[in-house]
């Protein structure tokens, strides 16, 4: 059988060998052409904010400031479907001021008429999810060139990078550089894409929506430059994407205490055992109780205090 | 239990007694995992990874019944039920499941440090065959339930996930497509596939708890295996479990829930892909499709067939994926060494260490893009793999010279007899200040 075994093995690796040889020999013959989205992708920038690191807790003024920048900017293309109104408590909204923010929402809630059954809408409350810009991912694309803008409620998860990747997507823009356009001749931007290194493919479909500082007026002070309005509007995505970030470091601190005072009480409790069984390796030697009872009458005999 | 010296229950009290006479199941958790059951004295702490595991299940049972309590299994709902209501609105929902998510993780994580512990000492060899076998049982069942399991949240991985491994089976001639279907219950991932994947994703941990129970029954036959490989020759040589195995395993399970603790709340998303929080669209596939974290040497297997040679390359890798598992069966009888323990085979213990780097080559370089580079890296590593447990283990086995053996574990115990006084003589002193203090 071990025969039959080793043989089995050695096509195997027979098979890789020749997968290997033909591989390279692919390269070597004609090598991959290199592309302008491999050498001229940068990763994000570096960028911090305050819920970083495992003791970060929001800023909770300036996940606000960036509710201010995604209601008036990025909602009017990107919906938020996972978070409802009633969240917004948690950024220090009082139950006034969320109703306001629900019913004054620029889209309304699909709904019924009590009174004909007809399709119609209504305010929205509290208690509703945002209601997307466009009703459905058709009209969305009609509206944006064919381009769908995604959902934001997890954007931070589900892009390598986090908060810092939204920061850098949108203070990315720029002209694409002259030695990309010489290199690759037939990388140039198509229309309606705009250039960004920070885009995995380098063309993205969204036109830059921070384009002037002051387009958004804080009320808190805050001097509303793009980068501002940019870090902010991550600082929000990342508290959408993750609104029991604080909850979770709280208990994170509180349960790691605990487990450690656990394991440490466990491990003195664990050699407490195990020195009995340690010494009861060998019932004979100077640590048998006989022995030792011998030592130390020999011990008075001499006259030493014990 | 299976030794002479083991003590038998006595109840010491009379409702114990009263319900050991009519259902004995006092005197079987006693001889389980209570002072009837004697351990080698030498264990080391590589041989606290079977609790953990146990641990973990434990852990996933626990957690996943809770989750399955506020899931929907449906296209439609399943992304927005896991990452809505169980992230948002279930109370303490985010922690469920993040320690579901983490738990998977960290139940692997045990289990490789388990297997790969059985592999340095021999644990495979006889009479503990039916014990390695088993544990491979349990492996293959964790397998299947993780995969099934990462297809539940419906994101882009779930479902490109899901897509490339039932593709596995259209690799097979002639049945693999209509096998294909029949599994998915359609022609691609949809409705069918996930409402039966989580129903089997909740029957599976079961089956797991069940084939646990004889995993450990049978080990109870021969008694755990130690680190010199050595039997157990007389009572010396053991410890009963209980104090002694639940105080260290008891410890130790508390480091490990430790780092476990640390992944799960402040860096819950590390070891999973960010593209699984973007919901499943079956017109869109992801720039690269990469499985979780613990396939990943087992993706590197299959990927490395790159050439139709007689058979398609597909074929192949699917064929060399199953077998470099399936392999493993095979162990006792292609390890014919008659000494368990690697630490006393000093051309097998190289080989074994050469084995752990080949296999976290293999995963590295099935956890990212296929670039040429990696492929070859990939190949040399997979046939390594093959070559190992195929050719080379066998002809290790039959003309390597062993070290010389201890006699007895109490032997290998008491090398050091002078260094191990020293610690335990300062007892007596501190019994006196006890004494001196209560006066």
């Amino acid at each position: 059988m071990r025969f039959i075994l080793g043989f089995i093995g050695a096509v195997f690796a027979g098979v890789l060998l020749i997968s290997l040889i033909s591989g390279v020999a692919t390269y070597v013959k004609s090598p991959p052409a290199p592309l302008a989205s491999e050498e001229f992708h940068l990763p994000p920038k570096h960028v911090h904010f305050a819920s970083d690191g495992p003791f970060g807790r929001f800023d909770m003024r300036q996940v606000q400031r960036g509710f201010q920048v995604y209601s008036e900017v990025c909602s009017a293309c990107h919906s938020l479907k996972l978070v409802s109104f009633r969240d917004l408590k948690a950024l220090g909204y009082d139950d006034a001021e969320i109703k306001k923010i629900a019913s004054d929402w620029k889209t309304q809630v699909p709904s019924i008429n009590p009174d004909t059954g007809e399709e119609t809408t209504r305010k929205a409350l509290p208690s509703d999810n945002f209601p997307p810009p466009f009703p459905n991912e058709t009209a969305a694309r009609a509206a944006n060139n064919n381009a769908l803008p995604p959902d934001l409620s997890l954007i931070t998860k589900a892009r390598e990078g986090g908060a810092a990747y939204v920061y850098s997507i949108l203070t990315g823009f720029q002209n694409q550089p002259p030695e990309l356009l010489k290199k690759f001749p037939d990388a140039k931007t198509p229309p309606n894409l705009y250039y960004n290194p920070y885009f995995a493919n380098l063309n993205i479909a969204m036109p830059p929506p921070l384009t002037t500082d002051g387009q958004v007026q804080y009320s808190d002070g805050t001097k509303p430059t793009v980068d501002q309005m940019a870090r902010d509007a991550a600082a929000f995505l990342a508290w959408t994407a993750e609104p029991n970030l604080e909850a979770r470091h709280a208990a994170g601190i509180a349960v790691v205490i605990f487990l450690l005072i656990g394991t440490i009480l466990g491990y003195l409790a664990y050699h407490q055992i195990w020195d009995e069984a340690k010494r009861a390796v060998r019932p004979t030697g100077p640590l048998d109780p006989e022995n030792q009872a011998k030592a130390r009458r020999a011990k008075a005999k001499a006259g030493v205090a014990g | 239990m299976s030794f002479s010296w083991a003590r038998p229950y006595e109840p010491k009290h009379p409702l114990m007694r009263w319900i050991d006479d009519r259902l004995p199941l006092p005197r079987l958790v006693y001889g389980a995992v209570g002072g009837g059951y004697p351990v080698p004295r030498n264990l080391n702490y590589w041989w606290n990874f079977g609790v953990a595991a146990g641990l973990f299940l434990t852990i996933q049972i626990i957690t996943g019944i809770v989750l399955a309590m506020h899931y929907t299994a449906s296209t439609d709902g399943a992304f927005n039920s896991v990452n809505g209501l169980i992230m948002r609105d279930v109370n303490a929902g985010w922690l469920l499941r993040y320690a579901h998510m983490n738990g998977a993780s960290f139940f692997f994580i045990v289990v490789y440090i388990h297997i790969f512990r059985g592999l340095y000492y021999g644990s495979y060899k006889a009479p503990r065959e039916m014990v390695w076998m088993l544990g491979l049982v349990i492996y293959l069942l964790m397998m299947a339930t993780a995969f099934m399991g990462y297809v539940l949240p419906w994101g882009q991985m779930s479902y490109w996930g899901a897509q490339v491994i039932t593709g596995f089976f259209s690799a097979f001639p002639v049945v693999g497509e209509p096998l294909r279907i029949w599994l998915l219950g359609g022609y691609a991932p949809d409705q069918a596939a996930l409402t039966r994947f989580f129903s089997l994703h909740y029957l599976l941990p079961f089956v797991i708890a069940g084939v646990v129970i004889l995993h450990v029954w049978a080990l109870h036959i021969p008694g755990s295996s130690n680190p010199t490989g050595v039997d157990v020759k007389d009572e010396r040589d053991t410890l009963p479990f209980h104090p002694f195995f639940t105080a260290k395993d008891g410890w130790f399970s508390g480091a490990i829930l430790l780092l476990y603790a640390i992944v799960t709340y402040f860096a819950p998303d590390y070891l999973g892909h960010p593209d699984n929080y973007i919901p499943a669209n079956p017109l869109a596939t992801p720039a690269e499709i990469v499985p979780e974290w613990y396939f990943w040497p087992f993706y590197a297997i299959l990927r490395s067939f790159t050439v139709d040679f007689i058979l398609p390359a597909k074929l192949w890798g699917v064929l060399a994926m199953f077998s470099s598992i399936l392999l493993l069966f095979f162990l006792p009888w292609i390890d014919r060494s008659p000494v368990r323990s690697g630490a006393y085979r000093p051309v097998f213990k190289r080989f074994f260490w050469l084995l752990v780097i080949d296999v976290i080559i293999l995963g590295w370089a099935g956890g990212g893009a296929p670039t040429p580079m990696r492929n070859v890296i990939s190949q040399l590593a997979a046939a390594y793999y093959f070559l190992h447990f195929l050719v080379i283990l066998p002809l290790v086995s039959a003309f390597e010279t062993p070290l010389p053996l201890p006699r007895s574990i109490s032997d290998s115990v008491l090398h050091g007899e002078e260094a191990e006084a020293a610690p335990v003589a300062s007892k007596p002193r501190r019994s006196r200040t006890a004494t001196a203090v209560a006066e």
